[in-house]
């Protein structure tokens, strides 16, 4: 049976990554010609670990469910990437950025991997620009930072609100180099079904031809996947459609172990829900907290006025307004960490004071910035500094040009103009700390099966800073795995090529076609969309921002049955031999379905609060989280018993003996 | 809302294809374009009918997914947007919708409003790139300084999300504005110099491949480019195309 090794090497903490890398066993490039390796997924994660990959030397086979790997949803990606670089000389470094995302986190990541994380961050940037990423700069021509959430330092590198579009961009031109070269075969509209294991190890996969329906066997020496999050799994989250984790949960049913499936992060900025029938929430990027200011009105009567169109926000006098970040942390105000800022909106609109007609939305205001924006352009250019009109212009023309395009995307939405009023915003399902566990060389449970980028669990712990996503997708594909992977696969350099033609890739083969003509045969009575969106309810009203026991045991009651009706009534029309969008999303809800229960369970064991995961039972007197370090200072790693079994916990033991463990506070 | 609509259906790339009509009723106008198309497929499969088969994923106007010719006009009646970002109050109540698949001999159609737009691809695989390994051993970040001016423009071209729409709204189905922002992107920084001329030629060449029409300046592209990327970039990968052809070496 596995076992839970970290494999953390020893020694001080700066000094482990650097002499694990001279310590590992290295294929020779020739022997690189004869191993295959399968990466899954092609955003910022496995785009470039297959580059990386492909350039040192392996026969790469990369896979997506898009029609081109330039689709990923890192593209989505918007306000920057962090970086220990110290260009503003503000005192960063990457004992700082180390130390920030640790405590970021609260305390539930694994200090090693957090120092390496830190460590490779600054080779991210120099490779990006290497590579022709357009990153903002200063009218001295070098690179431009700005500062994100839970940070004192401007740290974060950003080529406008577009960040992930030009990173991904970078990532997908180094992969395109090596498809012209022959030594990645890319595999477009194509969904990994299942991992194949022979022998205990991962040997390949089973995909399924999107555009035919074809069953394809793929074989390879080691099998990374790069998946991304199982936000969707709250049906309305800033994923894109399609963003799935069912490589993930394939993976965790065939061994590997699922960790910390609990830690979501809900995002403090994102445009509110409008209807039953929308399909997508919106993120507006976090960089808006550099100058925009949350409130909501101090008064009940004013925000019911509000909620019933009598009021509009701009007719609120200041002395009316409560900018309760600014209130309760007045440390880092609006820039608090996104858990933070997440839970504080809930509980205001939560008491009566949210502002939308639903209730559920908060304020993001810019006239502040637009003024002191103003004053400053105004003071440069030698113009009146009195006259309202010209600063305001002014103002505004400023805050154009750092957030243009998202004020730009906010009133196509929304149909507002935000240079006028008002934002508005509520939080929504963003991003999956928790993911499949593995260890300090990436490796799941299972021998040759890795989990780079969100899909892993490893870095972020209870809560993810901002700009820290893209830093790990990168850090994982171009830095991390290309060595570690070369330590596993030093043992295969003799094995030859896989063959296809064996009684695993059989067996893979047959329940994943059965599972699929299950489907297209079934005679239900609904879309899938129909369960899903009420899956989407339950982990929302139950296993979101706020958590507690009733709720969660309830919600493990809801998803079984719901799970049973999705099974006997789900309808999938059309065949499993052509281009069928609906059989495709069939497979992903049921296999939410199943981590939606696991997830619960994950919630209602761990009875602490820390991060985003906010259980009632455990806060402190002023509302906050209250971790509980001495009962639940570890990793949650689950074990896949059987389909009608409980699944195992195996407990990591987080060691601090860098960091001090802290309660979190950032008053 | 009620609304007509009258849209292609083609089963495969080898069906022929036809307008099917359809009719739907109770759209909000705050909803987008494609949840108004999400609440037809719902109705399509509750009637045991197949759902309307359509690229999309991320649904915020970055990932280039979707497409869809509405009306007449890649992306709809309206400019700087991806159809995602279209919304239902751009209509009218009783208005009829015309919805069909981008077209151009290279991007054939695979099944209803999804088309194969993979020769984008394989135009990037001839050169979209700079020749650097991922080795982390570059030089640091702010050793070569890059104006900011350069900088933002090339940024400007980097924006491109790949949709198609320059191609489906040119009359001659050219990719020249896909395939010179990238280019520009690249003439615009020092480190897409070293392989300038052979990137221009090679993409130049391989978009004539893949059966896209040639420029004939009428800039429909510009105005339906939901990233607003500006003729000037066609203008520059003529430049460079030409620097690239009278050098004595390639």
């Amino acid at each position: 049976m596995a076992t839970l090794d970290s494999k953390i090497p020893a020694g001080p903490l700066k000094d482990k990554w650097t002499n694990h890398k001279n310590n590992i066993n290295l294929v020779n490039p020739a022997n690189k010609r004869l191993i295959d390796v399968i990466v899954i997924g092609t955003g910022l994660a496995g785009g470039s670990a297959a580059a990386s990959l492909a350039e040192l030397g392996y026969n790469v086979k990369a896979f997506c469910f898009q029609d081109s790997p330039r689709r990923a949803h890192s593209i989505a990606a918007q306000g920057g990437i962090n970086a220990a670089k110290n260009y503003q000389g503000d005192g960063d470094s990457i004992y700082r950025l180390f130390y920030d995302t640790v405590k970021g986190g609260d305390y539930r990541s694994r200090e090693a991997n957090v120092y390496r994380l830190a460590e490779v961050s600054a080779n991210i940037i120099d490779q990006c620009v290497a590579q022709g990423v357009p990153f903002a700069r200063d009218y001295g021509g070098l690179l431009d930072n700005r500062s994100f959430g839970g940070v004192l330092v401007s740290r974060t590198f950003y080529a406008k609100g577009q960040t992930g579009q030009q990173l991904l961009l970078g990532a997908y031109s180094a992969m395109n180099r090596q498809i012209s070269r022959g030594k990645i075969k890319m595999y477009n509209r194509h969904e990994m079904m299942d991992v194949v294991i022979v022998d205990g190890k991962a040997r390949g996969i089973i995909a399924r031809n999107l555009v035919t329906g074809e069953i394809e066997r793929h074989s390879a020496h080691a099998v990374v996947v790069g998946s991304g999050g199982y936000g969707n799994i709250f049906f309305l989250s800033t994923n894109a459609m399609g963003s799935n984790a069912s490589a993930a949960w394939k993976m965790y049913k065939k061994g590997a172990f699922f960790a910390n499936p609990c830690f979501t992060q809900i995002h403090p900025t994102c445009i509110p829900v409008t209807g039953e029938l929308q399909a997508k929430l919106t993120l507006m990027s976090e960089s808006l907290r550099n100058d925009g200011r949350i409130w909501v009105p101090k008064k009940k009567e004013d925000a019911e006025a509000i909620r019933n169109g009598k009021l509009k926000p701009t007719q609120i006098a200041q002395e009316d307004r409560d900018y309760y970040l600014e209130r309760r942390y007045p440390a880092f105000g609006n820039l608090v960490p996104r858990d933070v800022a997440s839970r504080a909106a809930k509980e205001r609109c939560d008491a009566g004071f949210g502002v939308n007609k639903t209730g559920e939305a908060v304020y993001l205001d810019f006239s502040s910035a637009i003024q002191r924006y103003g004053k400053e352009q105004a003071y440069t250019k030698g113009l009146d500094e009195n006259d309202k009109e010209l600063i305001t212009k002014l103002g505004k023309e400023a805050v154009a040009n750092k957030y243009g395009n998202l004020f730009e995307m906010y009133e196509k939405i929304v149909d507002q103009n935000p240079y006028e009023t008002p934002m508005m915003i509520y939080p929504a399902v963003h991003y999956t700390m928790g993911g499949v566990w593995v260890d300090y060389n990436l490796m799941t449970t299972v021998p040759g099966l890795f989990a780079i980028g969100e899909a892993n669990f490893s870095d972020h712990g209870a809560n993810r800073l901002g700009a820290s996503a893209l830093m790990q997708g990168l850090a994982d594909g171009y830095f991390v795995l290309p060595y570690t992977i070369g330590d596993y696969l030093s043992d295969d350099i003799r094995t030859g090529e896989i063959p296809t033609d064996t009684k695993e890739f059989d067996q893979a083969e047959k329940e994943v076609s059965e599972r699929i003509e299950y489907f297209v045969n079934n005679k239900g009575e609904h879309s899938v969309d129909y369960y899903h969106k009420q899956l989407g309810k339950i982990m929302w009203n139950k296993c979101g921002m706020s958590r507690n026991e009733n709720d969660l045991k309830s919600a493990i009651e809801d998803i079984k049955k719901l799970r049973e009706e999705f099974w006997k009534g789900v309808r999938v029309p059309g065949t499993s031999k052509e281009f069928n969008e609906e059989l495709a999303k069939a497979g992903r809800v049921a296999d939410f379905m199943e981590l939606a229960e696991l997830f619960a369970i994950d919630a209602l064991e761990r009875k602490e609060s820390c991060g985003g995961h906010y259980r009632e039972e455990s806060q402190t007197e002023d509302g906050e989280a209250k971790r509980d370090d001495e009962n639940f200072k570890y990793v949650a790693a689950w074990e896949y018993k059987g389909d009608n079994e409980k699944a195992q916990l195996h407990k990591e033991d987080l060691v601090y003996e860098n960091i001090e463990l802290k309660t979190r506070s950032y008053k | 809302m009620n609304l007509k609509l009258k849209i292609w259906r083609q089963k495969n790339s080898n069906d022929k294809g036809k307008i099917v009509d359809y009719a739907i009723s109770d759209i909000e106008p705050d909803m987008s374009f494609l949840e108004m198309l999400d609440v037809l497929n719902d109705e399509l499969i509750n009637k045991g009918e197949t759902p309307v088969a359509f690229d999309h994923d991320c649904r915020e106007g970055i990932c280039g997914s979707c497409s869809l010719f509405i009306n007449g006009r890649a992306h709809g009646p309206d400019t700087g947007i991806a159809t995602c970002q279209l919304h239902m109050r751009k209509f009218k109540d009783g208005d009829t919708i015309y919805i069909e698949p981008f077209r151009a001999r290279a991007f054939p159609v695979i099944k209803d409003l999804a088309v194969d737009r993979s020769a984008f691809d394989r135009i990037q695989h001839a050169g979209g790139y700079v020749s650097v390994n991922t080795s982390g051993n570059t030089q640091d970040a702010n050793n070569i300084p890059i104006p900011k001016e350069n900088a933002d423009t090339a940024f400007d071209s980097a924006t491109c999300i790949g949709c198609g729409a320059c191609v489906a709204a040119c009359k001659n189905s050219s990719a020249r504005l896909f395939v010179s922002a990238k280019v520009s992107q690249m003439a615009l920084l020092p480190q897409g110099q070293i392989e300038a001329k052979t990137r221009v030629l090679n993409m130049t060449e391989q978009m004539d491949k893949e059966g896209f029409g040639n420029c004939s300046n009428t800039g429909a592209c510009e105005v339906e480019c939901p990233k607003g990327i500006s003729l000037e970039n066609i203008a520059r990968q003529i430049r460079e195309y030409a620097k690239a052809t009278t050098a004595t070496k390639k």
